[in-house]
């Protein structure tokens, strides 16, 4: 048996031996975040990102820091996103809108001092149309001839892929068919961007993703930052790039992107002044910042749509009468004013508003007798006999506010019982993907500011129709739509195939999205804009 | 005592074996993967993408495949962050975790083992009430209540400290006393309890008897027994406070364990679910080991050898 002293010692030098092993461990700090000498602009970017690959990378927070390191051939104008010369000075467009000459800027560099030549550019477009990189984005690059034929191995030489290299500093790109959007899918989609092939070479990532080369201390790129320091869970810093070719104009020193894991975390942080810009905020938040501090409230108008699927597999959802009826019957001033009060819009057609002056013509109207009438026509007067929908959404606090609301306008309307089931964020991807749903919340971002984005997906069969929904009259307007040289003709195909779409009603528009979000009164040189797209060459901070 | 902590430690083998098979088949079942996004990923790429991390391969062989790396110590590449491994975002998220954990356990002590001792030596006075239904409180307040109304008062009203971040020692203090202020009610309580109980007890009386002094009857005679709940409640609680909380690192954003315990469920990221479940498992089952070895060396009665 231990004598009592000696116990009692014990456990006093083993509290004592802990205390001072946690002081040592507590003067182990990191640096403090504000430095008075430095213009260092603090930005929040959501969730933590995967990597900065632009050709593996996926998502709108790798965008954003990829867009700080990387710069395409055009760089889009921060306030009305028209194409402005990048790494190419100046380019011509033959006539027929399908051959691009880019003459790239004499002395242009990588971060390492290296030439940025066109032969970048191509092999990196080599490297990202290699299926074994599994480039989540080759596919954008399939509007250039023969690219797909490469992705897909029908052919392998890549010299018949639609790119040239006549000279160091030039580089022609032959599209299959002329793509008005394709200076703006350039400058903005990182698919289209060069990597430093030495380094990628180096480090074994021509046809691997995931290698070490976009580490801080390996990463050579050419936009105008550098990546310096890549802390998970908390910030990524990037600094000035001395050999970018327009440094005199980057008037920002170092850029910090924090990836806050909630959203009140971000606003306290923003309040708290150690951010200048947050990545978006809480809905019910808005009201008060309306009111009490409206000078710090941003909400720009944003390239999205947030609509219902309906899967058309379904017995009782397979009449279009019926799915005619849901989105009549739905009162989305309601659900716009009432429940988001975010600037969102209500949406009656999936194309939004202005997408490159595109101006839908498939809208319809709210209009609670008619939905009753068409129910009726279907079979189910008064909504007798109907069976009952399901609406399932991805656990989050908003889409069940909206479904509950749309479950009472069902419900009072037509009659209808609605169930709501919400699922875990890749269950509910998983059974939208497998259509084992009736009707799913789903939401889409544009990837380029063109209609097609948002109507390509519903072609028969397309990996994003998920709906089963298959119009073959559809199918056509978009094939010729992909091919026509006229850009009115284009957009007229584009209106037939969208009222197609709005007539078959697989999917019920609600809204347009709107992104709200804080911004200092001190950021300057940065602009609101559908694509969210905020080139940080331009910001700077004002004392 | 060492042929026991020896064979303690073997027995820990069979269950992290267990562990592992099971973690390892059951997020396999959890329907969605790790490359399911919004955007539907093309066939090809799927192909691509599965081969690129051996997911081609069947279930079985992968399984035989993850426990040969794993033997090397080897928790393998993170599905979700491209450049990264399992054993580097591990290596440098736990000893933050760490750290916060220490500091919290630091708070959980020196608020909670006085308090509860107070209490039980002057029971069912001011003395004892006020702190204990305080500790009651704090048991009924949940972290994202308390961290919260901290970052507000301290980071945002006073503008005293950072309201979320890991930078400076100053960043520590929030999140601490958020974690640690949870505990430390847990921690009065049970003090409190274990004291009253060894105070009524015979040998107390003896030595009140016998002439010894309130001091010495607390510090000398009493608080080795009545330490032995906490002491018990301790193991567990050190293993969650510096394994990472999910809620406290959330809230004041700090870098920890944590974070990657959850979202890596909820990314389907098989390779960081096994590796933090097995991290968070042999810790848990190392420090019940030094919990053991501390109750029997201060419980006489617990020992068998």
């Amino acid at each position: 048996m231990v004598p009592h002293s000696q116990s009692n010692s014990g456990l006093g030098t083993f509290l004592f031996s802990f205390l001072i092993s946690v002081l040592l461990l507590g003067c182990s700090g990191g640096g403090q975040i504000s430095d008075p000498s430095k213009m260092v602009f603090h930005l929040g970017n959501g969730e933590e990102i995967e990597d900065v690959d632009p050709h593996t990378s996926t998502g709108v927070t790798e965008h954003n820091v990829i867009g700080s390191l990387f710069e395409g051939l055009v760089n889009l104008h921060p306030e009305t996103l028209e194409a402005e010369p990048g790494v190419a000075e100046r380019w011509t467009i033959s006539e027929d809108g399908t051959e691009y000459t880019f003459h790239l800027r004499d002395g242009a560099q990588w971060s390492n001092g290296d030439a940025l030549t066109a032969k970048d550019f191509y092999d990196s477009f080599q490297r990202i149309l290699t299926p074994s990189l599994a480039a989540e984005y080759a596919n954008m690059l399939f509007v250039v001839e023969n690219a797909e034929d490469f992705y897909r191995g029908r052919i392998s030489d890549f010299t018949e892929v639609g790119f040239d290299v006549p000279d160091p500093l030039t580089l022609k790109v032959t599209l299959r068919a002329p793509i008005p959007y394709f200076l703006n899918m350039l400058g903005y989609h990182y698919s289209w961007w060069a990597v430093h092939i030495p380094t990628v070479s180096k480090f074994g990532g021509m046809e691997r993703k995931g290698t070490d080369w976009t580490r801080p201390e390996n990463i050579v790129s050419n936009g105008p930052f550098i990546l310096n320091e890549w802390r998970v869970n908390q910030y990524i810093s990037v600094v000035k790039n001395t050999n970018y070719w327009d440094a005199a104009n980057v008037k920002l020193d170092e850029v910090k992107f924090f990836h806050y894991g909630s959203l009140d975390t971000e606003e306290r942080a923003f309040r708290g002044g150690q951010l200048h810009v947050t990545y978006d905020m809480l809905r019910p938040k808005i009201p008060w910042y309306q009111e009490n501090n409206s000078e710090v409230l941003q909400i720009d108008d944003y390239l999205g749509v947030y609509f219902y699927r309906v899967n058309v597999n379904q017995e009782h959802l397979k009449d279009k009468r019926v799915r005619q009826a849901l989105a009549l019957s739905i009162n989305r001033k309601q659900i716009v004013e009432g429940i988001l009060k975010d600037g969102s819009k209500a949406a009656f057609h999936i194309v939004p508003k202005n997408t490159a002056g595109f101006l839908s013509e498939a809208t319809f109207e709210e209009d609670l007798e008619k939905a009753k009438s068409l129910l009726a026509e279907a079979g189910y007067p008064n909504g007798e006999g109907f069976p009952g929908v399901e609406i399932m959404f991805n656990t989050q606090e908003t889409h069940k506010s909206i479904a509950e609301a749309v479950q009472q306008m069902w419900k009072k309307g037509l009659g209808i019982n609605a169930t709501l089931a919400n699922q875990e964020w890749k269950v509910y991807l998983d059974m939208q993907d497998t259509l084992d749903y009736q009707i799913s919340r789903s939401g889409w971002i544009g990837d380029y500011i063109d209609p097609n984005t948002f109507l390509e997906m519903w072609k028969t069969g397309d990996g994003n129709n998920d709906t089963g929904w298959s119009n073959q009259a559809f199918d056509r307007l978009i094939d010729q739509a992909a091919t026509e040289p006229d850009n009115a003709k284009r957009y007229s195909l584009f209106q037939d195939a969208e009222k197609i779409l709005m007539e078959e009603m697989p999917v019920i528009p609600i809204y347009h999205y709107a992104k709200p979000y804080l911004k200092s009164p001190k950021v300057k040189g940065w602009h609101g804009n559908l694509l969210s797209h905020h080139p940080l060459k331009h910001v700077y901070l004002t004392p | 005592m060492l042929r026991y902590t020896v064979r303690r430690l073997l027995e820990t083998i069979p269950v992290l074996l267990l562990l592992v098979t099971l973690t390892f088949f059951m997020i396999r079942l959890a329907p969605g993967g790790p490359f399911s996004q919004e955007r539907n990923v093309t066939p090809e790429v799927q192909r691509a993408l599965e081969s690129h991390y051996g997911l081609d391969k069947p279930l079985f062989a992968q399984y035989l495949d993850y426990l040969a790396s794993l033997s090397k110590g080897d928790l393998g590449p993170s599905f979700r962050f491209a450049n990264k491994t399992v054993n580097e975002l591990i290596a440098d998220a736990f000893p933050v975790s760490f750290e916060l954990g220490c500091w919290a356990l630091l708070v959980a002590l020196v608020i909670g083992l006085p308090v509860g001792i107070l209490a039980a030596c002057r029971p069912n006075t001011g003395l004892d009430y006020f702190p204990m239904s305080l500790a009651m409180v704090g048991i009924c307040l949940p972290t994202f209540v308390m961290g919260p109304l901290l970052a507000l008062v301290f980071g945002i009203h006073f503008d005293w400290l950072n309201p979320a971040g890991w930078f400076g020692w100053k960043d520590r203090i929030l999140p601490a006393l958020t974690l640690g202020g949870y505990y430390a009610a847990y921690v009065a309580r049970l003090s409190r309890g274990g004291m009253l109980e060894v105070l009524s007890q015979d040998f107390i009386r003896t030595a009140k008897a016998k002439g010894a002094t309130g001091r010495r009857i607390v510090f000398k005679h009493a608080l080795r027994g009545g330490m032995l709940p906490v002491i018990a409640f301790l193991g567990p609680a050190i293993a969650g406070m510096i394994a990472g909380s999910f809620v406290v690192e959330t809230i004041f954003q700090v870098p920890g364990l944590g974070q990657f315990f959850v979202k890596a469920a909820t990314n389907r990221d098989y390779t960081m679910v096994m590796g933090t479940v097995l991290f968070f498992a042999s810790l848990i089952l190392i420090l019940n080991l030094v919990v053991d070895i501390l109750l029997t060396w201060l419980n006489p009665r617990l020992r068998f050898e």
